[in-house]
């Protein structure tokens, strides 16, 4: 196990790094924007490119680029937007809405999808079931951003629930209740998706345990079908499902940059839209290996989290 | 039990059943069910995914053939039919999808509407639900307002030729398109197509009137129309309104046009004026957007630019991730973990990330839709390439493909004829399932701007969303269609893909019967 859990490791590291240098070289290629001097003080920005050798040949740039990485942890200045601010403290700056937009959404739509998914399973091939998985199907189709603008449309205008677009930074503290209805739009638009798709896959695994000869057994020994669902089916269905959720949490550092652009979430993947819009390779780069990296790593996390719900599961073993 | 009976049956009463004919096996009377055949059989009986199936091809057929139909282009922008609402002739007087909307308007607003109406002959309020005075003594009106009718006049500036041909129409048809032009009003208050439609007196005329009108005994408006008086005034030789008899008791007359630098201004009644330029009377099925595009044709353009990337990409992806999925799968090994780090890279990268560094680099030399395609095919092919791959890993081992090796069959033989075919369900399931993935992608990538395939020709669904965007509360007309066509699209093929999975699966074959 432990072997493996290096060797997914180490190979990681591997596709991060040809990433990085991909990236980089790509990057590099094009024509370096002018620095916009909107009346302030832009000499850092030039003494910074001094310093990461912009004069210097492709290598040794490369080298420096590298080098301030792994002493600094510095992965440059904002250019074109954020102006001389470190590209890793906007970032950070920025995490908490990401996370917070997707945080409440799944912890909303996780319990919403178990127990669609549980009652869809439990009635079978009944009208409850043919209506959950008809509007599952729906769901898990419609673009996110077409909640978006219905959750838009309804809630915001023809309702009046709540506000259009995020409250502002300094209006109310992040952890506020007025915060979290400002959230609550994207939240919903977020979470459809999840319910519907953890619904789907519960229902799916749920029913499929639920036919396995051990359910019998329970039964016969006596257990209520109660017990037996929470006792046995339950705790085998979740050996598949659980994952999932965990891939789940991952993903909410990634968050959605549409739902973020629609709403004017001030998070990640609205900075890093606004990077490609006005050309910041800074922050593009930086923002394109914090999304490889979480993409590889809720990987790995997915496929060791089976061996650590059911120790029967041994990940990467031959048989 | 009964064989007891039987058990000594002298030999004499057995006879041969064929003595002197050969003995042949029954021909078989049915026909054979091959692979292709038992899927079909299976599909048939999903009836979601038969009614997606068709569902799809409606939408592919819209996509194609509105195009060529339609009186509309890309190109088309009407400068005045902006945002109005979708309208289906036929539906006209049935209260619904009629280009008629419920407003609220002030009594000025009410006045301008009517006096609209009044003037062109056409409804434009439709229907009074109801008029109230609120606080600060102001009457407001709920009305149901034509979006076409609305519009009423406007200023057209005219060449000495086409004034004339146009004055020609009026003759011929005997339909009036220039009317009398309205005398300037001394406010500031100038709205509705640059004062076009001020042709009644208004209550009062100073910089903070509330722009309501004055009616004469009868409580009709009172006309407030340039007249003979003008220095400018052009000369006019057509259809005049009634009343107006040109001048000829020695009275004074309407003016229909006036000179300036350019040639004519004439004020013209845009509902016929449409009609002269275009051949036909405005009605947008879907509506228009901000810029006064018809939407029912930018979306079947921006469908058939969708379908036909996604198509593309799909056929390109079946090809590279079959070829580099078995390669991989047949031979295993080094070979095996070379190309599955490449394309673990491949396939780590996000895909905006592609898109975005193909466009910065190959947008300017090969075009935005080349480049988006290459991204598209740069990353997509990997989710096929393993796909095929673990099926080549499943039947590469099996007892026939050895047997078909040790007949000496070689590799391409193998691969082509005995283990490929295996997969071919999978492969199929696949590249179709990859198609509304396209869309999804194409759609958000030109919705962020990311990309941008809006040029004078081109659409995408993308960019209508995010043209309407900014218009959600007040005309969701714009964003609607363009949403609900890529929701159906997305579930038909969700369900059509979900029933050829199922069809192609052979473990479920009489699973259902």
């Amino acid at each position: 196990m432990t072997k493996y859990v290096i060797k997914r490791i180490l190979l990681m590291f591997l596709t991060l790094f040809i990433i990085m240098t991909l990236s980089f070289i790509l990057i590099k290629l094009l024509p370096l924007p002018a620095v916009r001097e909107m009346g302030r003080d832009v000499n850092l920005i030039y003494a910074k490119r001094e310093k990461m050798g912009y004069n210097k040949p492709l290598m040794v740039q490369y080298f420096l680029f590298w080098k301030s990485i792994i002493t600094e942890g510095d992965w440059g200045v904002g250019e074109q937007m954020y102006q001389s601010l470190s590209v890793g403290s906007v970032l950070l700056q920025k995490l908490p809405y990401t996370i917070m937009v997707n945080l409440y959404s799944i912890l909303i739509a996780i319990p919403l999808g178990l127990v669609f998914g549980i009652y869809a399973a439990l009635k079978k091939n009944k009208w409850q079931d043919h209506m959950i998985s008809t509007l599952v199907i729906v769901f898990i189709s419609v673009p996110s951003y077409v909640y978006a603008f219905i959750v838009q449309y309804v809630f915001c205008y023809k309702l009046g629930w709540f506000s259009l677009t995020l409250e502002s930074l300094d209006g109310a503290a992040l952890f506020s209740w007025k915060m979290f209805t400002s959230m609550m739009p994207a939240i919903m638009a977020l979470g459809f998706g999840v319910v519907a798709g953890l619904a789907r896959y519960t229902r799916a695994e749920l029913s499929e345990v639920l036919t396995g000869d051990y359910m019998l057994l329970a039964r016969t020994k006596g257990l209520t079908k109660a017990q037996a669902i929470s006792r046995h089916a339950m705790r085998n269905a979740m050996v598949v499902i659980l994952p999932m959720i965990i891939g789940e949490f991952i993903g909410i550092l990634g968050g959605s940059m549409i739902i973020e652009n629609i709403f004017a979430i001030p998070g990640v993947g609205n900075l890093f839209i606004a990077s490609i819009n006005v050309r910041d390779y800074n922050f593009f780069m930086a923002l394109t290996m914090f999304y490889t990296f979480i993409s590889l790593a809720s990987g790995i996390v997915i496929d060791l989290s089976y061996g650590l719900i059911d120790p029967r599961i041994r990940m990467g073993s031959k048989k | 039990m009964n064989n007891e009976q039987f058990k000594s049956i002298p030999a004499e009463k057995f006879e041969f059943a064929q003595k002197d004919k050969k003995i042949y096996d029954k021909r078989l009377e049915t026909k054979p069910i091959g692979y292709f055949m038992d899927a079909w059989l299976r599909f048939r009986k999903n009836k979601s995914a038969v009614v997606a199936f068709v569902l799809i091809m409606l939408l592919v057929v819209f996509a194609i053939v509105v195009p060529f139909v339609s009186h509309f282009t890309v190109n088309f922008r009407d400068p005045y039919y902006k945002m109005v609402l979708p309208k289906l002739p036929v539906l006209e007087n049935a209260g619904f999808w009629d280009g008629c909307s419920k407003t609220k308007e002030t009594k000025a607003g009410y006045d301008y509407l009517n006096a609209i109406g009044q003037e062109t002959g056409r409804t434009v309020v439709r229907k009074v639900y109801d008029s109230y005075v609120d606080s600060t003594g102001s009457t407001y009106y709920d009305l149901r307002v034509d979006s076409y009718s609305k519009v009423g006049y406007t200023f057209a500036t005219l060449d000495k030729d086409q004034y004339e041909a146009l004055q020609a129409y009026q003759d011929e048809t005997g339909i009036q398109v220039i009317y009398p032009m309205p005398a300037t009003h001394k406010t500031n208050f100038v709205m509705g197509n640059g004062g076009a439609n001020f042709w009644y007196k208004l209550a009062d005329e100073n910089s903070t009137t509330s722009g309501a009108a004055v009616y004469d005994d009868d409580g009709s408006y009172i006309p407030n129309y340039l007249t003979s008086e003008s220095e400018t005034a052009a000369d006019y030789h057509s259809l005049r309104i009634a009343g107006d008899d040109g001048g000829e008791d020695g009275s004074t007359w309407a003016v229909y046009a006036v000179k300036n630098q350019s040639g004519y201004k004439a004020r013209v009644d845009y509902y016929e004026y449409f009609y002269y330029n275009n051949g036909f009377y405005p009605s947008f099925y879907f509506g228009t957007n901000v810029y006064g595009q018809d939407i029912f044709t930018c979306l079947a353009a921006g469908a058939r630019l969708s379908f036909l990337l996604a198509v593309f990409v799909s056929l390109i992806n079946f090809t590279i991730g079959t070829i580099y999925g078995a390669i991989e799968g047949y031979y295993g090994g080094t070979v095996d973990i070379v190309m599955e780090r490449i394309s673990d890279v491949l396939y780590s990268m996000p895909f905006i990330v592609v898109a975005t560094l193909f466009q910065l680099h190959l947008a300017s030399k090969v075009g935005v839709l080349v480049s988006l395609l290459f991204a598209f095919v740069l990353t997509g092919w990997v989710g096929m390439a393993s796909r095929v791959r673990m099926q080549f890993y499943r039947f590469k081992g099996h007892e026939y493909v050895l047997a078909a090796r040790t007949l000496g069959a070689r590799d391409r033989r193998l691969i082509l004829k005995h283990i490929l075919p295996n997969s071919l369900g999978t492969i199929i399931t696949g590249s179709v399932l990859a198609i509304p993935g396209v869309i999804f992608s194409e759609s958000m990538l030109s919705y962020l701007h990311i990309i941008n395939l809006e040029t004078s020709s081109l659409t995408s669904i993308g960019t209508m969303l995010s043209n309407g965007q900014g218009y959600l509360s007040t005309y969701p007309h714009i964003i609607l269609f363009p949403a609900l066509f890529i929701s159906i699209l997305e579930i038909s093929f969700n369900l059509f893909g979900n029933g050829l999975r199922d069809a192609f699966n052979p473990s479920l074959r009489g699973a259902d019967s």
